[in-house]
């Protein structure tokens, strides 16, 4: 009677224990060093592996900052406090890792760049792209299909009444998804303290961009006159600017004669003239 | 020559995947690439191979000497479990891309009842030791030809205009079902 209890016991603990010799034998034999900072790396990402770094997901990521290919603070989504944390880890300094938020740049409202053509199409940017172009006036301008809200995975886009896509600062995570959707290039990706944006990209030359859309960049040239510091320039018909010179001045947008550089004049300088 | 026959026959005609509807899990995970099935396919080949031969010398050397068939379940799922365990570590070894792309199935290829169920039916079917390696082996070849030629579908369909609530699973579970049905074509096959 104890035999028919015992015996099975016996058995299948010998089975474990026979597996087990085996599989620690195994591991000593197959064992893959793995350096100790990845899995550490790691933890300190968000864990959304939604790709904005480029890598497929955080555990490429965490491989590629230990091994050294990437830098620390490549990670858009956890900004600053995760690159200094990842910084820590691997016993660098974190670079001046400035979030990046996804802006819009065109303010060409129904109103502003009306279209030149009725569409009936399926609403979405990338279909109405091919039914030659889309049908706004402007032909770099934001469509207003809303195809960035419909692809941001952190529902950070709005579609405004002016038929803008408007971006929610707080749960924009730069992740570059409407940056790929858009197809027209309208949304791109700029330092969230960069409050001077030029709101056009229209490379037509001046007065095609004028018929077009009452706020498009014309390339006149005036903000590249204004800027003391070198940062604004005027490239194919359209104004650019460098945000690594940019010193917030507003002088080019207080001359733009369109009005399409963003940015609050009166805010702006108050705080530039305390030496921001 | 019934080893011939074993091997179509657990290839073809008792297709694990698409005739008995075992093994679901991995064929629907791990079928989006070619490639990455294909790695599937070998390691569940390879521990298939091995599964069916300790088994049988499980079944035929401990357990019914010892009159103890009831612990069959138990005794095959620590050796399915045990193999799959040394599959992983060989496989994080070799080709560590491999390893990243089959993910949490390289390690759930202990709970594919495929594997099981091979253990199981050569037991049942009472093949000898030789039949019950190439019993295996068909099997396990069986699998991976179902999920590559899977896979391969996949792949196409990735690229074709889908209605938008087919996509993803509802599109992937329907051709498996028609992959089932053409391979039903087989069971016409007379067989020894």
């Amino acid at each position: 009677m104890l035999n028919a209890i015992l015996v099975p016991i016996g058995i299948i603990s010998a089975f474990g224990l026979l597996f087990g010799i085996g599989l620690a034998i195994a591991a000593k034999v197959f064992e893959v060093p793995e350096d100790p900072r990845i899995p550490l790396v790691r933890a300190a990402l968000p864990g959304a592996n939604c790709g904005g770094c480029g890598f497929p997901g955080c555990d490429a990521l965490a491989g590629s900052i230990v091994e050294g290919s990437a830098a620390v603070d490549v990670c858009p989504v956890g900004g600053g406090d995760t690159a200094a944390a990842i910084a820590k880890i691997m016993g660098k300094e974190a670079g001046s890792a400035v979030k990046k938020i996804a802006t819009v740049i065109c303010q060409g409202t129904c109103e502003t760049a009306p279209n030149r053509a009725d569409y009936y199409g399926e609403i979405d940017c990338r279909e109405a792209m091919i039914a030659s172009g889309g049908v706004k006036g402007c032909r770099y301008g934001c469509m207003g299909y809303g195809t960035c809200k419909s692809v941001c995975p952190f529902n950070a886009i709005s579609m405004g009444e002016d038929g803008l896509p408007k971006v929610d600062p707080d749960k924009c995570t730069s992740c570059g998804k409407c940056v790929d959707a858009c197809p027209k290039s309208v949304m791109n990706l700029v330092p969230v303290t960069q409050e001077i944006i030029v709101k056009c990209h229209n490379l037509d030359k001046g007065k095609i961009a004028r018929l077009s859309c009452t706020t498009a960049c014309i390339g006149c040239g005036a903000c590249e006159k204004a800027c003391n510091f070198d940062a604004i320039k005027v490239e194919n018909n359209c104004a650019k600017i460098d945000y690594d010179k940019c010193r917030q001045c507003y002088e080019c947008v207080d001359k733009c004669p369109m009005n399409c550089i963003s940015g609050d004049i009166e805010y702006g300088k108050s705080t530039a003239q305390t030496g921001l | 020559m019934s080893l011939i026959f074993i091997l179509i026959s657990s290839i073809f005609v008792n297709n694990f995947v698409l005739s008995r509807f075992l093994g679901i899990c991995p064929f629907l995970g791990v079928s989006k690439k070619v490639e990455t099935a294909l790695g599937m396919g070998a390691a569940v080949t390879f521990v298939m191979a091995l599964a069916s031969a300790i088994t049988y010398v499980v079944q035929y050397a401990i357990l019914e000497p010892l009159n103890l068939g009831y612990l069959q379940t138990i005794a095959f799922i620590l050796v399915v479990a045990a193999l799959v365990q040394f599959v992983e570590m060989i496989i994080k070894k070799m080709t560590p891309s491999l390893y990243q792309a089959l993910g949490v199935f390289l390690p759930l290829i202990t709970t594919n009842c495929a594997v099981l169920g091979v253990a199981f039916l050569n037991i049942q079917y009472e093949y000898n030791f030789i039949e019950t390696i190439v019993n295996g082996i068909g099997a396990a070849l069986g699998f991976t030809l179902a999920i590559v030629l899977f896979a391969g579908v996949r792949e196409r369909l990735e690229s074709s205009e889908i209605p938008k609530a087919f996509e993803g699973f509802p599109i992937a579970l329907l051709s498996a079902g028609l992959m089932a049905i053409a391979f039903l074509g087989f069971s016409g096959m007379k067989l020894g």
